[in-house]
């Protein structure tokens, strides 16, 4: 569970997921947090693969400091301990080791520092030009989206509640976990570039998407811009992530990558109507993953 | 009271009852005074955080709901409004009290005043009167954020529920009420509190050392004060700054933050971080001096690297003021901004690396007896690295893209603070302990009181960052339930810390119980400081014959 790859709920649906996964490399997933989870949530956009490995290559220097720190103080309260070492030695100095431990840690940063600066330059640099803009704005509590498109789309996206569950045909509280699930998600295509215009209305507000790598805040007064490339299609869960008031831990983010046919159709359908634009891509992508279950059944068949 | 009457008579002549508190000019009383007030602070604002632990064992709204309808009378919904408010102005409260009213009357005004006047061979400090000031500005400061908890916040609610950096618009627009107005007159005196301190310690310092005692012959944890000092001095009156211009907003039509008349919010986070950065240093660089005199005596010899370790404080103080930014990397700062805070705060992995180095060296070859102070002393070092390390993670702003304002920043500068600072004012307390009272502490409920902290601060922030890798963002009430297990945990040793607390306090009473007197040096000839060298405790007048460094 250390990568928290899929929500597994029980032993026997994981063994099949897996294989359906391993199958179906495009199937569908929800990244949103999992019990006793202890890393990051899994990465759909590059940037976010960039920020893990990045963590994962600085806990490379850091817990060895560490350790090296609670040995170092381990061999000094054994052997050094006044029963060990009854006459202590008088050294207070020693040029060569304190230039050792001021250029080292510098080596170690410059180690730290480059991939580092590669890293932020890669967040502000997309490598293509956004086929995308969408303007969310938060307010409290609830975010709001604008679609720059033709036609416009324009809805608020705000916290399930328990009784609206049922009208929303969000009664799968694994995949519409409690205080992460919405009543509109926001739609994007897959494999596209998304800008993200990200400003507030009243107080300040973060948008947050940890398995896209992406947090902005929302500032009133500023129009702050950011993008992501979401290459898997799936349901994905952020919070808002600045102190904002009373409900500040009932604001959820929610995005729902689906393909770009899928996309289109919902855009079309969403001017007039966003709901029911909604309750058809969501049924769209459930007959989707039917047909994914179905071939990993086969596929399992076959193995068998 | 006449002037004269200390004059002729030398020997422990002191004004009796009240006027010895209230009226003292004397800076071991004040620094008494400090230090029970920095008690008094901990336990409120250590009480605040065990009751959010509380809230957040288990999702969902357990007691807040309660707790306002209790406190402010709410029923029902309200009740769960009120609840959710009353969580943010705890965790609000909690951050004010232990920054203003623990560790800095604790670490500055209750060591620092105690013990850098003996330790640098001064009567006392060098304006007494301005001393009692400083110290009797802070319990009403202290009670103007109290009342804050209930007076008027946003309509309809009540108390602070900004966070401790209350950034507008959520400190203005966001909570019209008096209780932002009462927390900010709050700040401003405890700042004018602590600007009075630190010119005294600086006028202290630098002008009354005894005769030969050079400022590179100065103790470390002189060093350290005077360098703190000077980050207040140039750091406060910035929150100063940024603190009235709130208020003039919220009261007087201005619109230094408002963008609807011209304003921008972030002026305020960068004014608040210029002062909030230092502010950082300011609670660990004394716990550093301590740690210093500690390691060094219990292993029986000289500090390791000495001007190293006080170059290395005035480079953190120095660099201290140049990366307030990191703590803003997604407010939408420019590229270029990022790249230079990211470049900057890893420079003061640098210094703070020397220091760690430093004490293992000063162990190494020594003769360590672990009593009491070294056993916080060795759990300071590695706690303070491991928050160190954490440090150098978020200081990258690419990485902290995905960290910022989850509980990874949390567990970081709990493991600095909570874990650093406060490790190192116990440390510090029991190392001075019997030369304040006089009283030998019973070190069977000390060493408990470390193990039971150690074992209980540790299960309450490791497991947080696993939380904040996870994605759990901070200041929240309510969770996913994917985050139920880790928060249970942390609340478990929430109250393992409680406990601890507990024995802590049973270990001051036992001590002042069974009066075992403290020799002048418990210590050993480790302990070579000047404070050393007087009774246990001190005169109420010292060094009436200054001391004489060679």
């Amino acid at each position: 569970m250390l990568e928290g790859e899929i929500v597994v709920r029980n032993p026997f649906n994981a063994a099949w997921m897996l294989v359906a996964s391993l199958l179906l490399a495009t199937r569908a997933q929800a990244a949103q947090p999992v019990d006793w989870q202890i890393g990051f949530q899994p990465a759909v956009t590059d940037i976010m693969r960039e920020i893990t490995w990045f963590n994962n290559y600085t806990l490379w220097f850091i817990g060895p400091i560490t350790l090296f720190v609670l040995v170092l103080l381990l061999i000094v309260m054994t052997r050094f301990h006044a029963r060990t070492n009854p006459n202590p030695s008088k050294t207070s100095h020693n040029t060569a080791i304190e230039l050792i431990w001021t250029l080292g840690p510098v080596i170690i940063l410059l180690c730290l520092a480059i991939p580092s600066f590669q890293l932020v330059n890669a967040q502000y640099n997309s490598p293509e030009e956004p086929q995308l803009t969408i303007k969310t704005t938060g307010y409290q509590w609830y975010w709001g989206y604008e679609y720059q498109v033709e036609k416009e789309v324009v809805f608020d996206s705000i916290l399930l509640s328990d009784d609206d569950r049922a009208e929303y045909g969000k009664e799968d509280r694994g995949e519409f976990p409690r205080l992460l699930a919405v009543d509109n998600e926001m739609v994007v295509p897959v494999g596209t570039t998304v800008r993200l215009l990200v400003t507030a209305a009243d107080v300040i507000h973060s948008y947050a998407m940890p398995s896209f790598g992406v947090k902005m805040d929302a500032v009133p007064g500023r129009l702050n811009e950011t993008w992501f490339k979401a290459d898997k299609e799936g349901l994905y869960y952020g919070q808002c992530s600045e102190l904002c008031g009373k409900d500040h831990a009932y604001m959820p983010i929610a995005v729902r990558v689906v393909s770009i046919e899928q996309y289109g159709a919902w855009l079309a359908a969403a001017a007039d109507d966003v709901e029911a634009a909604n309750a058809e891509l969501m049924a769209a992508v459930q007959e989707g993953e039917k047909s994914v279950e179905l071939a990993a059944n086969e596929a399992q068949k076959i193995k068998e | 009271m006449a002037g004269a009457s200390a004059a002729h008579d030398a020997h422990d002549h002191k004004p009796t009852g009240w006027t010895r508190w209230v009226m003292s000019t004397n800076h071991k009383d004040i620094g008494t005074l400090y230090l029970i007030f920095a008690i008094i602070g901990g336990i409120v604002g250590g009480a605040l955080s065990i009751i959010m632990r509380m809230e957040l064992q288990e999702p969902g709204i357990q007691i807040f709901h309660g707790l306002a309808s209790i406190v402010y009378g709410f029923d029902g919904d309200a009740a769960i409004d009120g609840g959710k408010q009353m969580f943010n102005v705890f965790l609000t409260a909690h951050g004010l009290i232990m920054v203003f009213f623990m560790v800095m009357p604790a670490l500055i005004g209750g060591f620092a005043n105690w013990m850098v006047p003996i330790m640098i061979g001064a009567p006392d400090m060098a304006f007494p009167r301005m001393n009692n000031i400083s110290f009797w500005l802070l319990p009403p400061a202290f009670i103007m954020l109290l009342l804050s908890l209930f007076a008027e916040g946003p309509a309809g609610a009540y108390g602070v529920g900004g966070g401790w950096t209350v950034y507008p618009p959520l400190s203005t627009t966001g909570q019209p009420g008096p209780a932002m107005d009462f927390a900010i007159l709050a700040l401003h005196i405890a700042g004018a509190s602590s600007i009075l301190g630190a010119i005294n310690f600086i006028t202290t310092i630098f002008n009354m050392r005894a005769p030969g005692m050079t400022l590179h012959k100065m103790p470390l944890f002189a060093w350290s004060v005077l360098i703190t000092a000077f980050l207040l001095l140039l750091s406060l009156p910035v929150l100063a700054g940024g603190i009235t211009m709130l208020l003039t907003d919220r009261n007087f039509g201005t619109s230094f933050f408002s963008p609807e008349g011209g304003g921008d919010p972030i002026l305020f986070q960068h004014l608040f971080w210029f002062f909030g950065h230092p502010e950082v240093y300011i609670l660990i660089l004394p716990a550093f001096g301590a740690i210093s005199h500690i390691v060094s005596t219990f292993s029986r010899k000289p500090i390791f690297g000495y001007l190293g370790m006080a170059y290395a404080m005035v480079a953190i103080g120095a660099v201290g003021f140049i990366v307030w930014a990191h703590h803003m990397y997604t407010v939408g700062l420019s590229l270029d901004a990022q790249r230079y805070f990211v470049f900057a705060t890893m420079v003061i992995a640098v210094p703070t690396g020397i220091k760690i180095f430093s004490w293992i060296a000063t162990m190494w070859g020594g003769s360590m007896t672990i009593r009491t102070p070294m056993l916080w002393a060795l759990g300071f070092i590695f706690l303070f690295t491991m928050g160190g390390v954490t440090g150098v993670q978020v200081a990258n702003a690419g990485l902290d893209r995905a960290l910022h304002d989850t509980y990874y920043v949390v567990a970081h500068f709990h493991y600095t603070m909570s874990l650093g600072a406060t490790f190192g004012i116990f440390a510090a307390w029991y190392y001075w302990f019997p030369k304040i009272t006089g009283y030998m502490y019973n070190s069977l409920i000390a060493k408990t009181h470390f193990w039971t902290m150690f074992i209980g601060v540790n299960m309450v922030f490791f497991p947080q960052h696993f939380l904040g890798l996870a994605g759990m963002p901070r200041r929240y009430i309510d969770y996913p339930d994917a985050y139920a297990g880790w928060n249970a945990v942390s609340s478990y040793g929430s109250y393992i810390a409680t406990v601890s607390t507990i024995i802590f306090l049973i270990g001051i009473w036992e001590a002042f119980a069974k009066k075992r007197k403290a020799e002048d040096n418990p210590w050993g000839e480790g302990a070579t400081t000047l404070e050393w060298q007087l009774s246990s405790p001190p005169p109420y007048h010292q060094w009436e014959q200054l001391p004489r460094i060679k």
